[in-house]
């Protein structure tokens, strides 16, 4: 879920991209039918043991799909054009094409695929669903993957929170291997793959693909520095390639339709389609597959009945996961929901995890928890993510308050480009954005509510009153905003 | 909870004079939200207690290190450690030295996994660990009244067990349910949908020994919208076979 939101911080552009209207023909995107819906059992009503999981089309010519080979699955993938759905959006194929690089028989030995399960980010359930719904296409699509980048084993890292889902999709496994689609020999195919789960045991940060690897190893989830990449040395040392769980979970259909028909929905470079989870101020909150490239509108007033109180009464959204920075409703009117068009206006698509937040809502305090979800994941290792997390957090508290200065605004947005881009993964990063974001669009909101404190006191900086002191170690006769 | 040694410091000197480092003993029942990354000796919780798997464990413990290369077998560390927790109730420091024995690796290395991960409880807990989302997308849909149901409740605060050792009350980050916000986790059960009245409810419940259900509370079978599926409705799903490309 981190890895790589770094690629999508850029929020100017210099040259024109596929995103330019202009490139495009006028079509509108949305009203995905039914028979194109790859999570079919989403809402869990067809079942989803391995015999329901037949009839809808898993695990049939898997047999015929891994025979074709490395080279074709891979190339098929690329065609598809689907980008990764853990939040960078890196080209899927590309990267699984990094598990093979020219001469990579000569290095024998076992070869990773590890899935990302560890689905953290406030806004995101998504894997969720597909764990619990439709565990068979993530099996089969670990064996297919897995075919793909030549890889001997798969594991498959689940948050430690989704305990019955863990025993869903173990009994999943199971039932592949009773049915002789993994192990020795796997679906008659003489290849042999086996699929292991590890269980995390709640920590946000092992959603990075390099701390995920360390936690597999039986080590604290502190991400490692690249280079080297998991390809060329990643788990126990070998070769490895991370995968977010929708992005494999796809991959078995993306194959059996062909990547031509994936290719065909959303605009150029945002192929496909995605599960979009909706939740906050909407009337109904829900998950659900649409077509890449929707106009957010369109989402919400389709699948949502609606922004609460109205389209009118819509603030802004958090359109991929708490690691985006907020648009304000100027923006919210005709954005599309894809990689490029959520990237160009300083925002980003992430997980596709789209928070609502209406007018009754506060948003300073919305962006505070953000920042106290940060401090509280912050793994320790780099100065400017453990300190700055913590700083963030502690004048994020006193801006709910508006017992700050207006000068401090100032301060905490330097304050949050000390941290960005100086930590080894993108935690730094995704803790800046938010406030950066809240600063961009609501900064007139945090003036307001400063002017109304200083009615009431006169404030110095770091929230000191006059007559605020330190007695044993404890603040007296001064108001200390609490955490959350 | 406080991974950063830094901060870990900061939260010993925070509670250095507090009533929490002077208990000790079998009184020791309450402690504060932020769990400190230093283990104190108490009546529970010492290195003279002795701990080892039972049968069923010691045989799931060998299936879960056949998991791993031979040569990494460490890897099971995690898993183990969970194993001991559900078998004592808790992370002791007995359940790490048994874990770290059982794969031949440094004390020191087990510890640092303990103290990393939040989901290992180093303290007794109840018999129901209650743990309410606080993050954004549960706070806009009204996680402050549910904290405040569980508090008024359980009459405890977040860190906090009953006297009657029933119930551990935590805040915790993203449990990844964001689409039946606000929810609460009943040890590995998700209770979604909530409202203060039925967050209530389930607690009372829970007390009185009654079997309850976990899943949305609002009627709805898992994510789809309130008033029913709009999309899916088939009653059969599409078999994809149909669309297979050709080639295959």
């Amino acid at each position: 879920m981190l890895r790589g939101v770094k690629q999508v911080s850029k929020a100017r552009r210099s040259l024109a991209t596929l995103a330019d209207g202009a490139a495009n023909p006028n079509r509108v995107h949305g009203g995905l039918k039914d028979q194109d819906r790859i999570f079919q059992n989403v809402y869990g009503n067809y079942g989803h043991d391995l015999k329901s999981a037949q009839k809808m089309g898993d695990w049939f010519k898997t047999k015929e799909i891994m025979l074709k080979g490395d080279k074709w699955i891979i190339d098929e993938m690329k065609k598809s054009g689907l980008r990764g759905r853990g939040g960078a959006g890196f080209p899927s194929g590309l990267k699984w094409s990094f598990m093979n690089p020219p001469g990579w028989e000569k290095n024998p030995g076992p070869r990773y695929l590890v899935v990302n399960a560890d689905e953290g980010e406030p806004g995101t359930c998504k894997d969720r669903e597909i764990i619990r719904k439709d565990p068979h296409k993530l099996v089969e699509g670990c064996l297919l993957a897995g075919r793909g980048m030549n890889a001997t084993a798969a594991y498959i890292y689940i948050r430690g929170e989704f305990y019955n889902e863990t025993v869903i999709l173990q009994n999943a496994i199971n039932e592949a291997y009773k049915a002789g689609f993994l192990g020795k020999n796997a679906c008659g195919t003489g290849y042999d793959f086996d699929i292991f789960i590890h269980r995390g045991m709640g920590a946000y940060i092992c959603g990075e693909e390099t701390a995920l690897i360390e936690s597999i190893e039986g080590k604290a989830g502190k991400p490692r520095l690249k280079p080297p990449f998991p390809a060329g040395v990643g788990l126990f040392g070998r070769p490895t390639t991370v995968a977010n769980v929708e992005t494999v979970a796809v991959a078995p259909t993306i194959l059996r339709r062909g990547g031509d028909w994936f290719a065909g929905f959303g605009r150029k470079g945002n192929a496909g389609t995605k599960l979009f989870c909706i939740s906050g101020h909407v009337n109904e909150p829900c998950t659900v597959e649409e077509e890449m490239s929707i106009p957010l509108k369109e989402l919400l007033e389709k699948h949502c009945g609606g922004v609460k109180g109205g389209w009118d009464n819509l603030l802004g959204v958090i359109p991929g996961g708490c690691s985006v920075p907020i648009m304000p409703k100027p923006v919210c009117d005709n954005i599309l929901m894809d990689y490029d068009a959520l990237r160009d206006t300083g925002s980003g698509l992430g997980t596709a995890a789209v928070i609502v937040l209406n007018k009754q809502t506060d948003v300073i305090r919305a962006i505070q928890r953000f920042s106290a979800f940060y401090k509280h994941e912050s793994c320790g290792q780099c100065t400017p993510c453990r300190e700055g997390t913590t700083w963030l957090q502690r004048m994020m508290d006193r801006f709910v308050t508006g017992q700050a200065k207006e000068e401090e605004i100032d301060m905490i947005f330097e304050l949050t480009k000390e941290v960005e881009g100086h930590t080894i993964c993108a935690l730094g990063d995704a803790a800046a954005w938010p406030i950066q974001g809240l600063i961009k669009s609501f900064k007139p909101t945090m003036l307001e509510r400063i002017q109304q404190f200083q009615e009431k006191e006169k404030l110095g900086y770091g929230g000191w009153v006059e007559g605020g002191k330190v007695r044993n170690g404890e603040v007296v006769d001064n108001p200390v905003p609490h955490s959350h | 909870m406080i991974h950063s040694i830094s901060a870990a410091k900061s939260s010993v000197a925070r509670f250095a004079n507090a009533s929490m480092l002077r208990a000790s003993g079998a009184n020791f029942v309450r402690r504060p939200y932020s769990i400190i990354s230093v283990h104190r000796d108490t009546t529970e919780d010492n290195q003279n207690l002795p701990f080892e798997f039972d049968k069923t464990n010691l045989a799931r413990a060998k299936e879960v290190i056949a998991k791993y290369p031979a040569q990494y077998k460490k890897g099971a560390v995690m898993p183990l450690l969970d194993l001991g927790q559900r078998q004592l109730g808790f992370t002791s420091i007995s359940v790490m030295n048994y874990v770290a024995k059982l794969l031949d690796m440094p004390p020191m290395r087990v510890y640092e996994v303990a103290t990393f991960y939040t989901m290992y409880n180093r303290a007794p807990m109840g018999k129901y660990n209650i743990q309410v989302c606080t993050t954004t997308p549960c706070q806009l849909c009204g996680s402050d009244d549910i904290m405040e149901a569980v508090k008024s409740t359980l009459g405890i605060k977040p860190g906090q067990t009953t006297d009657d050792k029933i119930f551990t009350f935590q805040e915790v980050e993203c449990l990844g349910a964001c689409v039946n916000a606000p929810m609460l986790a009943v040890n590995d059960d998700y209770h979604e949908d909530l409202t203060a009245d039925n967050t209530k409810k389930l607690l009372e419940d829970l007390k009185a020994g009654k079997e309850v259900k976990p899943g949305p509370y609002s009627g709805r079978e898992s994510c789809e919208p309130y008033s029913g599926r709009k999309v899916l409705l088939g009653k059969e799903p599409t078999d994809i076979g149909k669309f297979i490309q050709p080639g295959l």
